[in-house]
């Protein structure tokens, strides 16, 4: 059984590689690449454009500050879209390391994740900038934004670290998540107001859902009104949980993954 | 003196690679061995990696019962051995040589020691850091210059960023990459790639070293330069596996060898006892090789296996035996 000085020993013994591989992946995004670190605002930006464009003109009476409503769904869900796909993909992709020489794998995984976050904390500026557009000034309800994305970060971490080494022993994962990644996307309420999906017999649906519930706290914080609490404090159980499995199965996995690689 | 103790301890840190678990010995006895391996065995499933690569496939078979018993015989029908009842001990300061054909267990038993497979059964004990040299420069990122992959796969192999700085200058002199420090790795040619993961590698100076074929990489001068190094090493009493083709080389540079042979130790001990058993057991392939060429009756070669004349069928048998022997 390792203790807590173990944990920290070992953390401390890692911390160079994890910050040589996150260093890698934020270096190699951005090189070659003549838009470099503006690409990731006009990414979103783009796509918030087309979504308030289709969505809007579908609603009779369009909302205020509908394209605020988007972008904060939009760009948190994508997060967390992107980076469990190139999580997933992690083990694979380094397989001449691994089969190499002894490394801690569970880093590539986590790495990953690390970096996207790095990434999607500059795209945030987007947000911002949609705000300017509204002239939305934050409000005392901006506090939300910190835990929705803490919870955020451990959900993906915890995402990560169980579909890489699933994705070692089962190469259709990759295919699996991508539908997954739908039916969550459309249980998200990115593009659709959920209040009338709420109030019917199927609102649990959303409820259940811990991505919705990130989403809707992060909306709160930025549009400026309080979340259901117990959703966020849900979403956060859940994460947790899902953390705490992906440690588990990663632990179960490592030594056998190698000879499938 | 705590101080003193103190500062010891992190000197020795910046040189430390990752530790397994199952690396630390637990008795005083054991203290002088480098390497110290117990009834290691190595099972593969030829069909792994084809075999169970899809969940939808586990999905129907997990239906039906039936048919995922025949499919778990079946991988157990295509399982091999490639390691079987593997005992060593070496002490601080020997040199290995493992010899063995094509397919004999040796980079299975480098890649054992060095941790990257967990052996079917038995364990494998190792003292102090290790350094593996195997396939050299695989694992470099193609998009990074020279400079940024020297961090990322010397923090790969567990070295220290202060350690690694230290050795910088070190390391690119020593492959002769002066000109092409911030070139991506992508615009070098194979043998440039080489003899920088050689130069990382060796940039610490481990316990024990894993060399697994590097010399026969690069030009003339380099080949000397990298065998230089090696021998360099020995002053500090470092372990030393080599794998090789080439005796010659295994003589210079080994004090011990063993012979792998279908995974199986068939010869241990001193590189002089050992030398002469492979010697003469590559020598008797290549004769028969030659007399099949040839036509020549087997009967009259002097030297055979089994000590007496061989019949055709013995002679295709071990033919067949050793065709991947070059």
């Amino acid at each position: 059984m390792l203790t807590f000085s173990d944990y920290k020993k070992k953390i401390t013994d890692n911390w160079f590689l994890l910050s040589e591989l996150v260093k890698k992946g934020v270096r190699l995004k951005y090189r070659r690449s003549y838009l470099g670190i503006l690409w990731s605002l006009i990414e979103p930006i783009l796509t918030t454009i087309v979504l308030v464009i289709v969505f809007g003109t579908m609603m009779r009476k369009r909302p205020p500050d509908f394209s605020l409503y988007i972008v904060c769904g939009r760009i948190v869900y994508s997060f967390y879209s992107s980076t469990t796909k190139s999580a997933c993909m992690s083990l694979w992709k380094n397989r001449s390391m691994i089969k190499k020489v002894y490394l801690p794998k569970y880093l590539y995984p986590i790495a990953e994740c690390v970096y996207q976050f790095m990434i999607f904390g500059i795209s945030l500026s987007v947000v911002a900038l949609v705000m300017l557009y509204c002239r939305r000034a934050p409000t005392h309800f901006i506090w939300q934004v910190i835990p929705a994305l803490m919870i955020l970060f451990l959900l993906t971490v915890g995402s990560g670290l169980i579909l890489s080494p699933l994705h070692v022993f089962f190469r259709d994962i990759e295919y699996l998540w991508n539908v997954v990644l739908m039916l969550i996307q459309y249980m998200c309420a990115i593009f659709y107001y959920p209040k009338k999906l709420m109030n019917s017999q199927w609102g649990f649906i959303l409820k259940l859902n811990p991505m919705f519930c990130i989403i809707d706290a992060f909306r709160g914080g930025i549009m400026g009104y309080l979340a259901d609490p117990w959703d966020l404090m849900y979403s956060g159980c859940f994460a947790v949980v899902l953390f705490l499995l992906g440690v588990f199965v990663f632990r179960r996995c490592q030594e056998e993954l190698v000879f499938y690689l | 003196m705590a101080n003193k103790k103190r500062k010891k301890k992190r000197r020795k840190n910046l040189f430390k690679g990752y530790e397994l678990d199952q690396t630390r010995f637990e008795n005083d006895e054991d203290r002088d061995f480098a390497v110290k391996v117990e009834n290691v065995s190595m099972k593969f499933s030829m069909g792994l990696k084809q075999g169970r690569s899809s969940i939808k496939d586990v999905v129907i078979m997990g239906l039906l019962p039936t048919m995922w018993k025949k499919r778990q015989q079946e991988k157990d029908k295509d399982a091999f051995w490639a390691l079987t009842d593997i005992n060593l001990e070496l002490k601080k300061g020997d040199r290995l040589g493992i010899l063995g054909l094509n397919g004999a267990g040796k980079s299975t038993l480098l890649k054992t020691l060095a941790g990257v497979y967990r052996p079917t059964t038995g364990r494998v004990k190792k003292k102090g850091v290790l350094a593996p040299l195997l396939e050299l420069g695989a694992g470099f990122e193609l998009q990074y210059t020279a400079r940024e992959n020297i961090f990322l796969y010397g923090a790969v192999l567990g070295y220290r960023r202060e350690f690694i700085e230290e050795k910088f200058d070190e390391i690119i002199e020593f492959s002769g990459l002066q000109k092409f420090v911030d070139v991506p790795i992508q615009n070098y040619s194979s043998g440039m790639r080489t003899r920088l993961g050689f130069a990382i590698c060796t940039a610490v100076k481990p316990d024990i070293l894993i060399l697994d074929e590097v010399f026969s990489v690069g030009d003339a001068k380099f080949r000397r330069k990298s065998e230089q190094r090696i021998i360099e090493m020995f002053d500090t009493n470092v372990t030393v596996l080599f794998v090789s083709h080439n005796l010659g080389q295994v003589m210079r540079i080994c004090n011990k060898a063993i012979i792998l042979d279908h995974g199986r130790l068939i010869a241990e001990g001193d590189i002089g006892e050992v030398a002469p058993i492979y010697e003469q057991m590559t020598g008797e392939i290549r004769q028969i090789r030659q007399a099949a060429k040839a036509g020549v009756d087997v009967g009259s070669l002097e030297t055979t296996p089994t000590g007496g004349p061989l019949s055709k069928e013995q002679m295709d048998a071990i033919l067949e035996k050793y065709r991947d022997f070059d």
